[in-house]
């Protein structure tokens, strides 16, 4: 008998090769893509109430966007070959397309449109700031120091363009995450052309809960009134989001049970085991349906502000709960029953070392610490400010 | 000191006749010929498998581990013992440290027993290839799926795309390892560790393109199969006897 080890796996299969750091980064990715799409609901379609939370959602998919590779640098076992996927990346590999999807959407997408966006104030900050915060702003204007009306114009029709070339661009960042686990076809827990839309939504629904809580904890921080008809609005969007997540997954679910194929016995007995907490409880129960009924008696009845904000505190608190235990699911879970189907293994994460607990906690506040920096340097308030004025 | 042409022909025919000389003598002694030139292209490896001919002793888990300085706990072959209830009853399955030192004794049940050894498939279409990002994992032209160390990244994808279970990540390396089938061997003309020492000769290494390798009689007479023939991997493991509950 293997300790941990129920059943047969193959031998090779008892030691879990994707750690809890595999999980943060379709977590991460997530949010990153999550928080574009809304700020592109401002940008794009014009949903003028959720405009001060706009900025606000740039900076937050920068913080995480740029987290989002360690993760996987940590993982791997020679972090200084990485640059290999650069230089001759396999074409047939799902996998290697990553570098180039990330600096896609780092530097075409996201760094150009919060430039855009901060340009005129750049220039200002380039012109009032003195010290070292002046070299650093006038580096940030890369020399443009153009603010004629006209130059805003550009600005800003440029950076509609990169909106909408964002959105299919997000779209791809996380679909793709999906991607990898969905087209591993000796991996019937992960294959699935499902994966990657159901990995999309469930991005946009972490990110849009992760926005909204960051707009809250800065304005409580800021001691600023809450735009409460900005928050109603993103809690609408979110239910709406959250709504076709669950039913996606729920799909996946009821096509797995009424296809019963030959692993279905095998991965049913793993969620009712191994797999019960994290998935049924956390991920199912606490991290969906609840916050689901929050939202949903949100647009139902009226409650009082001081409720409204409770509720929606409770229900992207939760949210991202079941993200994280959703992904979790996916990657832990995927490796927890033999491809033989006849036994489990169990994960066991150590604590300090370099894929352990600690790291993935530090990993996971980095990009708090990143916000903050971000949030000091180009501050995103004015345009909420200038929009209650 | 000046050379003229007699003196540079004299000399030269002295050097050559030294020369042979010397090579008649490592003739003589025995000294190993130069190898014929190995051409990859005039190679497509496999194996056969005789499922009813394997006793379970885990000699050819031992030589691999040997021959090719398996860590401990991770297996390149490795054998699994099978007992099958009659019908369709979910077989029991073990292999104690893969069968490095053979089975104990099984409890006298009345049970379909038998073994199965495991090695990877060297897939034509091998999933594993397919995902590496950097392509350090190939199929190289005699059909031997390789693992080159010095470019692998050890992201473990390919760990996770293998449906046999047949790749680790080698805990010195960190680098991905497995099953090379021998290929320092084979392409010396040997055959690799597991079948040499395989003491009933249950598995055979083989190559499809030699027209006089027994394995063509072989595939005509006997019906095999390979492992999870749905995931159209094209697997080159081609056992005999295999039983419908083998996974």
């Amino acid at each position: 008998m293997i300790p941990g080890v129920d059943g047969f796996m193959y031998p090779n299969e008892v030691e879990l090769q994707w750690s809890v750091l595999i999980v943060l980064y379709p977590f991460v990715t997530g949010l990153v893509a999550g928080a574009f799409i809304l700020a592109s609901l401002e940008r794009v379609f014009k949903v003028e109430a959720v405009r001060p939370t706009y900025r606000l959602a740039l900076l937050t998919a920068l913080a995480f966007l740029l987290v989002a590779p360690l993760p996987l640098q940590l993982h791997l076992g020679h972090p200084e070959r990485s640059f290999e996927m650069y230089t001759t990346p396999h074409r047939s590999s799902a996998m290697a397309m990553f570098g180039f999807v990330y600096l896609w959407y780092l530097t075409v997408v996201l760094l150009l449109e919060i430039w855009l966006d901060y340009r005129a104030d750049i220039v200002r900050l380039a012109q009032t700031s003195k010290g070292f915060l002046r070299l650093v702003y006038r580096a940030l204007t890369l020399g443009s120091m153009n603010v004629s009306p006209a130059s805003r114009i550009i600005d800003d029709k440029v950076g509609y363009a990169v909106t909408v070339i964002g959105i299919p661009s997000a779209f791809m960042l996380h679909g793709y995450v999906g991607f990898i686990f969905g087209s591993i076809k000796a991996n019937p827990w992960w294959s699935s052309p499902l994966m990657p839309i159901v990995f999309l939504f469930s991005a946009m629904v972490s990110g849009i809960a992760a926005v909204l809580m960051l707009y809250m904890a800065s304005m409580k921080l800021k001691k600023t009134p809450i735009d409460m008809r900005c928050i109603d609005t993103i809690a609408k969007y979110l239910f709406y989001t959250f709504v076709i997540d669950f039913t996606l997954e729920m799909l996946d679910l009821i096509h797995r049970t009424y296809e019963s194929d030959e692993s279905f016995r095998s991965l049913d007995f793993m969620v009712h085991t191994r797999l019960w907490y994290s998935h049924v409880v956390l991920q199912i129960g606490l991290g969906t349906l609840i916050p689901l009924i929050l939202l949903a008696a949100n647009q139902l009845w009226k409650f009082t502000e001081a409720k409204r904000k409770a509720m929606y505190v409770a229900a992207c608190s939760l949210t991202l709960v079941g993200i994280f235990a959703m992904r979790w699911n996916v990657v832990i879970g995927g490796q927890l029953f033999s491809k033989s189907f006849l036994g489990y293994t169990t994960y066991k994460m150590a604590l300090v070392t370099r894929e352990g607990l600690l790291t993935a906690i530090a990993l996971m506040l980095l990009p708090f610490l990143i916000f903050v920096v971000l949030v000091k340097i180009l501050p995103p308030w004015q345009e909420s400010e200038a929009h209650k004025a | 000191m000046e050379m003229n042409r007699r003196d540079l022909l004299t000399v030269g025919g002295k050097l050559l006749m030294i020369a042979s000389v010397g090579a008649t003598f490592e003739q003589i002694t025995g000294a190993e010929p130069a190898p014929d030139t190995y051409k990859m292209a005039d190679h497509w490896w496999g194996m056969i498998i005789d499922i009813e001919k394997c006793i379970g002793c885990g000699s050819c888990v031992r030589a691999c581990s040997n021959e090719n300085q398996v860590p401990k706990d991770y297996f390149r072959t490795w054998v699994e013992r099978y007992e099958v209830p009659e019908g369709h009853g979910t077989p029991h399955v073990t292999s104690p440290e893969g069968a490095i030192n053979g089975f104990p004794l099984p409890k006298p049940v009345d049970l379909k027993s038998f073994f199965v050894p495991k090695l990877c498939n060297h897939c034509a279409d091998s999933p594993c290839t397919q995902v590496c990002p950097v392509g350090a994992t190939f199929v190289s032209p005699d059909g031997v799926v390789l693992v080159d160390k010095d470019y692998c990244l050890g992201c473990r994808y390919c760990v996770q795309a293998c449906p046999y279970g047949c790749r680790y990540l080698h805990p010195e390396t960190e680098t991905v390892d497995k099953c090379n089938l021998c290929y320092h061997r084979i392409t010396k003309g040997l055959t690799t560790a597991c079948c040499e020492n395989c003491p009933t000769g249950a598995r055979q290494l083989v190559d499809f393109k030699d027209p006089k390798d027994p394995v063509h009689e072989y595939l005509r007479n006997n019906k095999v199969n390979v492992l999870k023939a749905y995931m159209a991997t094209e697997a080159k493991v081609y056992y005999n006897h295999l039983d419908g509950s083998v996974r």
